[in-house]
């Protein structure tokens, strides 16, 4: 599917709405021909900006939007040839679903016998071909949703924008889309460029996801990647659930830091944000990944954990315990057959194998 | 299920009872306003609109006559009955002055009557008889005419439909069929077209004006928006006299415009502006336009941007997109704006009167006319009503299609 083919390139692109402050900020970033890059980032971080600048609805304050390696800075958004799935579908309720289909076909001009071909063709794909002469409004929200993909589809755009298409779903339609959507995807082998700010829906179905925050990627990766390898403490909490303890740092050697928290206990982490020895750092772990009550002579520390609350979550238990002054860390443990339950008020140790520890850079 | 079918009947009785005492409420409430439109809207109404075809009058001056010419066959003259009866009717009625209307009243029938009315009933005292028949045709050769008997007999009935044929330039003839008037006669007609004419010409110019309005006051900053709609509502603060009247300084010989166009040597005459049709037309533009912008405006400003970007990124131009996307979904505001002028329009009064020219008068001038000035208030109830009728037909065409009552002003 990825190839080295790139198919979008923004350049050192600027946006400012106002003149006074940028809402994106020197952004770079090329997207190959057939991948699905998602642009995931809590609400005004940039993300849907960079998506109207590509389809050409809002011109770049600054830099260059490149689109099969020429400029589109000065293009029209009706000659860009993009599909876009809107939020709220978008589709144009005065006409019929084959009319809505057909427009985009009718302003290129096209015969009438093929315009109704392709339309009964896209119809199929979406698996509506029996609602042609519907009205949008006579459609349920996610066959409104199919046919706003067809429409987007139709005119064989081989990019497609989407800014939200499933936020007005419910979840159970919304888990279906996503799938169908990354089917359609994979058969047509068109690019996608999909705007979210539902973490799980980027993580399901992206090739690669760009975190947005305050105008900037964060970090451009693939889902695992990013889950795993967060490179800043804004995308380690954006993305799934972590915990967060702040300490200064003792020593760096071999990748690794070795950080005193502010409670004073020691610990080990993965050197990848970090300033100079003596400065501080945000450590960050998954509730997942932290032991609780090792072996102490198999790993290399521990730390004093008090057991808050336990929920009861049939496949996983989940524990929240006061750590190094930390009263919100969380920690999932597998309901094996083990016998290592806890028990609220119990005191604990923790432990972490250092390179599932993070320090991060202080936010 | 035991429960429930043993009260089954009692709950379907509660029920009923509870939605009867809604039921009384409800029409407690409407009944007060209903009597008041009943009391002072339809009852008015209606009286008035059976003023075009009632007769009643002609049968209380003339009551012999009009009993004893029921039977006349219509062929040749009436007998001696009908002769004695009229004379007895007329020495009743000439003293009472109420002779001359009923002239009058014939007269709008067939031209004539009225002189031998007045005529007949001044010489009444030294006529001799009974019997009557000779000595009346003695008085007046008219009397011996078929064609004033056959006009007396359809001008004795409870209910005559003169006055409706006349609106349409139709009337009867000496046979009692109907037939157009003579075309020097025939007014109404075109004062009826005319009156159409007019009426759409001000509704396609409030549209041409208001589209673009109600679609910049739609998309416009709050701030910008507020302006446009307090120099909208402007409109309807002052009053219509003086909007009109404010008119013809601006567009007379020595007015605003024409100074203006002569200072920068467009034009070296004054143009006329105003008393013609041009007058009317701008006149009544402006004051209709806020009923064409405010639907208008009301519809747009429920259409969100992203159906012409949808319509822009499928590959259609800015102006495409207007015309295939934007504009078919004001059509309930078109609609509405459209059936709200034109319907005002065609009950235009004042606006024409004051800055039209003798041939721009709509029908509302001339039922004025025939209630101020003629008096005949059944021939200006008959205007009225086909004024009544083309409003209410065109409503009935139209309102399939654009419903008045979906649209709310913001």
């Amino acid at each position: 599917m990825k190839t080295d083919d790139v198919h979008v390139s923004f350049k050192n692109v600027q946006k400012s709405y106002d003149g006074i402050k940028l809402v994106v900020k020197d952004l770079n970033l090329d997207i190959g021909r057939g991948e699905f890059v998602t642009m995931l980032g809590p609400s005004g971080s940039g993300k849907t900006t960079c998506l109207m600048m590509l389809a050409g609805f809002e011109p770049a304050t600054q830099g260059e939007i490149m689109f099969d390696g020429r400029s589109i800075n000065n293009i029209p958004p009706h000659k860009r040839g993009i599909g876009m799935v809107f939020q709220n579908y978008a589709l144009f309720p005065h006409m019929t679903v084959a009319q809505n289909l057909a427009f985009p076909l009718e302003v290129r001009k096209m015969e009438k016998a093929k315009i109704d071909e392709k339309v009964q063709h896209v119809l199929d794909m979406v698996e509506m071909g029996e609602f042609g002469d519907r009205r949008p409004a006579q459609l349920s929200g996610g066959q409104q949703q199919r046919i706003a993909l067809a429409r987007a589809l139709v005119f064989d755009a081989e990019l497609v924008l989407m800014d939200e298409p499933l936020g007005a779903l419910d979840k159970q339609l919304r888990e279906q889309m996503q799938y169908e959507i990354k089917n359609i995807h994979e058969q047509l082998g068109v690019s996608v460029v999909y705007v979210t700010h539902d973490q799980s829906e980027a993580l399901t179905m992206s090739d690669r996801i760009c975190v947005f925050n305050d105008g900037i990627i964060q970090q451009a990766a693939s889902p695992d990647d990013l889950y795993e390898r967060p490179e800043n403490s804004f995308v380690a909490q954006f993305i799934g659930e972590n915990n967060t303890l702040t300490g200064t740092i003792d020593t760096l050697h071999d990748g690794l830091a070795d950080v005193t928290l502010e409670s004073g206990e020691k610990v080990s982490a993965a050197a990848i944000k970090v300033g100079k020895v003596g400065e501080s750092t945000m450590l960050s772990v998954r509730p997942e990944r932290v032991i609780v009550n090792p072996d102490e002579s198999k790993v290399p520390f521990t730390i004093a954990g008090h057991v808050q609350k336990l929920i009861y979550l049939g496949d996983h238990i989940r524990c929240r315990m006061t750590v190094a002054g930390n009263d919100e860390f969380i920690i999932k443990m597998p309901n094996d057959s083990e016998d290592r339950l806890l028990a609220v008020g119990e005191d604990v140790r923790v432990s972490w194998k250092p390179e599932d520890c993070r320090a991060l850079d202080v936010i | 299920m035991v429960e429930e079918a043993v009260s089954g009947t009692s709950l379907l009785k509660k029920l009923r009872r509870t939605e009867r005492r809604k039921k009384i409420e409800a029409v407690g409430l409407i009944t007060p306003l209903f009597v008041l439109m009943l009391i002072f809207y339809f009852i008015p109404i209606g009286l008035m609109l059976y003023k075009s075809i009632d007769n009643s009058q002609m049968r209380e001056i003339m009551p012999h006559t009009a009993r004893a010419i029921e039977h006349w066959s219509g062929k040749g003259l009436p007998d001696e009955p009908v002769y004695t009866a009229i004379v007895e009717d007329m020495k009743v009625a000439y003293p009472n002055r109420t002779l001359a209307k009923a002239g009058r009243r014939l007269n709008f029938d067939l031209v004539g009557f009225h002189s031998l009315l007045s005529k007949t009933g001044r010489k009444l005292r030294k006529l001799k008889g009974p019997p009557y028949k000779e000595a009346l045709i003695k008085l007046d050769k008219k009397w011996g005419d078929p064609r004033y008997w056959t006009v007396l007999q359809r001008g004795l009935k409870n209910t005559t439909l003169i006055y409706l044929l006349a609106t349409l330039d139709l009337r009867y003839d000496d046979k009692n069929n109907i037939t157009h008037v003579p075309d020097e006669q025939a007014i109404y007609v075109s004062i009826i077209g005319r009156t159409i004419y007019i009426s759409i010409f001000v509704t396609v110019l409030c549209l041409v004006i208001g589209f673009p309005f109600a679609y910049i006051m739609a998309n416009a900053t709050t701030r910008v928006r507020n302006l446009m709609m307090i120099g909208l509502m402007l409109v309807f603060w002052t009053s219509l006299l003086v909007r009109t009247l404010s008119w013809i300084l601006v567009l007379q010989n020595k007015g605003v415009v024409n100074s203006i166009l002569m200072w920068a040597g467009l034009i070296s005459q004054p143009l006329d502006l105003v008393f013609n049709r041009i007058g009317v037309y701008i006149a009544m533009t402006h004051v209709l336009l806020p009923f064409m912008v405010l639907p208008l405006f009301s519809v747009m400003s429920g259409i969100p941007s992203y159906y012409v970007r949808a319509a822009r990124s499928l590959g259609a131009t800015s102006i495409v997109a207007f015309f295939r996307v934007y504009v078919p979904q004001t059509k309930p505001g078109i609609g509405a704006g459209c059936l709200m002028v034109f319907i005002q329009a065609l009950g235009y009064y004042i606006t024409p009167a004051l800055v039209g020219g003798p041939k721009d008068q709509m029908l509302s001038y001339f039922v004025a006319f025939f209630v101020n000035e003629r008096v005949n208030w059944s021939m200006a109830s008959a205007l009225g009503l086909m004024l009544l009728l083309i409003t209410g037909s065109l409503y009935l065409i139209l309102g399939k299609h654009v419903s008045i009552t979906n649209i709310k002003l913001n």
